[in-house]
């Protein structure tokens, strides 16, 4: 993209030299924590105390995510430093992929048909509609909280997928705000064209315009489902019995746990590389975009 | 006549597009401001019929000695995180700036930002144990004190914001390199023909063209540092004593808790009016410049 090499004759080779030895620490800085949790997941917890400082895993097991995925029975679980307690988190990740997907689905979709309205169609109170929203977005969390507890016990959806998912399965502020953003740039006249030529709103909303959205729908779509699959406060409240908790909840629950008055180290840190992985999987596949995105926030 | 009627129809088909969405802002998010202002006025326990009780919840709220604890460690805590992580945010950009249009590069650097607080915050919970997290092992190692990163009362909020610091600021030097991206190379160059130095070129060129950025970056930090709970929640909860008791740990306990609901959303809704006169305060900033 807007790659400029490094050039040499502006810099002086010192500088240089102090530039690369910058993000030479950079990297190290950000890679290393997670070097060391998957290093602490892979050794057991008999070894955590005395090999405190091998950097390589002393004799590496995959022990602890057989342990924390409810493979192994309650005795060798204790012996191994557990705490007893059936722990499954293969449970949790399946509820943290059932929200994040129903509501990355959803949302994206419902966000770019509104998104799309705000930006091309017209409507009494269009624009009064939309600032509303976009002044929900300074509200910070916490203060619709409450209510929306509230609300999803009364509706009878506490510890339910529903209860889990519904503050932001219809819609976000940001979503919205951000498609908008980009559906302001569609070429207006291939939408007329489509409409010339009979296509009905709907038809050109769903057959012109979403395929041309596809890289923010792409960008939105991934950006929720991290944020989602990220998310603890709301699933914390809502979502309390283990059929239902997230995965990031369960993290808390276990870390809470402290069997030996420590927590169970090589357990939390095989459930914290659990927790990591799928993240990383589609940041490993989308990152251009969330980078991009990042940027185009950036150039605001 | 036909005209009107046509027009109606294409009204009502393209305001069907925002039904879902209208329905979904009311229910979830208008309404329950809406509501946490009313609730904020009352006494409602979760099970009893709530009363009004006009501004009582606000003014015992501020003769609780517990929220101006709240109060004070947020405001610290937001202290000690922002100026370390828009510093570290500039640097991180002027050197993606000067070497490394790097996708790759940036990719790794906003790695730590993709992942949840509750990750971060076990990553790092391990990595800072007092005995055998790995910090102190390299510190004893070198022949250094350990530090009681999490459990000492002096340590902990510092080490917290480093926590959140290590997460953001990838995302934040990112967000200035997009930026700096947006000088015109003429205006850099103009101000190295009149004898410039690289610092001065900085602080009296660079910065002042990107300000509008830095508002953006000032007030997103900002406003997310005031918000910590996650990080805190899965690493001190609060303590040691009330070293890291921050606001939303307040509206939590409250509400969750102890189910003071009018009373929790009070608290909200304190915070809540904090954070808009940031707001405040960065729209006047982004007006200023451009007035220059």
């Amino acid at each position: 993209m807007m790659s400029k090499k490094l050039n040499k004759s502006d810099i002086s080779p010192v500088l240089r030299l102090l530039i690369l030895a910058g993000i030479g620490i950079l990297i190290i800085v950000t890679l290393f924590p997670f070097y060391w949790v998957i290093r602490t997941s892979l050794t057991m917890n008999s070894r955590i105390y005395v090999d405190a400082g091998k950097l390589l895993p002393p004799s590496p097991t995959f022990i602890n995510y057989r342990r924390v995925l409810g493979l192994v029975d309650a005795t060798t679980s204790v012996a191994l430093g557990g705490t007893g307690q059936a722990v499954n988190f293969l449970v949790n990740l399946k509820n943290s992929f059932i929200v994040a997907v129903g509501v990355t689905v959803f949302s994206t979709l419902f966000s770019a048909m509104a998104a799309y309205a705000f930006s091309r169609l017209h409507f009494p109170g269009r624009d009064k509609f939309f600032y509303l929203i976009l002044a929900a977005m300074m509200v910070p969390g916490v203060v619709m909280m409450i209510p929306n507890f509230v609300f999803v016990r009364q509706l009878g959806l506490l510890n339910s997928y529903a209860g889990v998912m519904a503050p932001a399965f219809i819609m976000t502020p940001y979503a919205v705000f951000f498609l908008r953003q980009f559906f302001l740039g569609v070429n207006k006249e291939i939408e007329e064209a489509a409409y010339l030529d009979g296509a009905g709103l709907y038809q050109t909303f769903f057959i012109i315009i979403l395929p041309l959205m596809q890289t923010a729908l792409v960008t939105l779509a991934v950006t929720t489902f991290i944020n989602t699959w990220n998310d603890y406060m709301w699933p914390l409240i809502v979502g309390k019995k283990n059929e239902i908790r997230t995965l990031t909840v369960a993290l808390g629950v276990f870390r809470s746990q402290t069997p030996q008055g420590q927590p169970d180290w090589s357990g939390l840190t095989a459930g914290t590389v659990l927790a990591i992985i799928p993240a990383l999987a589609i940041y490993s596949v989308f990152g251009k975009k969330i980078v991009n995105s990042v940027q185009f926030s950036g150039f605001r | 006549m036909k005209t009107n009627k046509y027009a109606l129809k294409r009204n009502l088909i393209a305001f069907s597009f925002v039904v879902p969405c209208l329905t979904g802002f009311a229910a979830f998010y208008m309404l329950p401001t809406l509501r946490g202002l009313w609730y904020s006025f009352t006494d409602w326990d979760l099970f009893n019929k709530a009363h009004f009780i006009g501004v009582q919840n606000y003014i015992r709220l501020f003769q609780d000695k517990d929220f101006w604890t709240a109060m004070k460690v947020t405001v610290l805590y937001v202290l000690l995180n922002i100026p370390a992580q828009t510093i570290l945010a500039v640097l991180i950009a002027l050197v993606m700036n000067k070497a490394a249009h790097n996708g790759f590069i940036s990719g790794i650097l906003l790695t730590p930002w993709i992942m949840s607080n509750v990750v971060v915050g076990l990553l790092w919970l391990w990595m800072l144990d007092s005995s055998v997290g790995i910090v102190n092992v390299l510190l004893r190692f070198i022949g250094m004190k350990g530090i009681d990163f999490l459990t000492s009362t002096s340590a902990v909020l510092p080490s917290i914001a480093m926590i959140n610091i290590w997460r953001n600021m990838g995302y934040t030097g990112l967000l200035v390199f997009a930026g700096l991206q947006s000088v015109p190379k003429e205006i850099e160059e103009a101000a190295v023909i009149d004898g410039a130095g690289p610092v001065r070129k900085l602080f009296s060129v660079v910065l002042p063209y990107i300000r509008p950025v830095m508002a953006f970056v000032l007030i997103t930090t900002v406003i997310g540092s005031f918000q910590i709970y996650d990080t805190i929640a899965v690493t001190t909860r609060g303590g040691p004593v009330t070293a890291t008791y921050v606001i939303y740990l307040f509206i939590y306990k409250n509400g969750f808790e102890s189910y003071k609901m009018g009373y929790s959303s009070a608290a909200a809704m304190v915070l809540f009016a904090i954070l808009v006169c940031i707001s405040a305060v960065q729209m006047k900033i982004m007006k200023g410049n451009e007035s220059d």
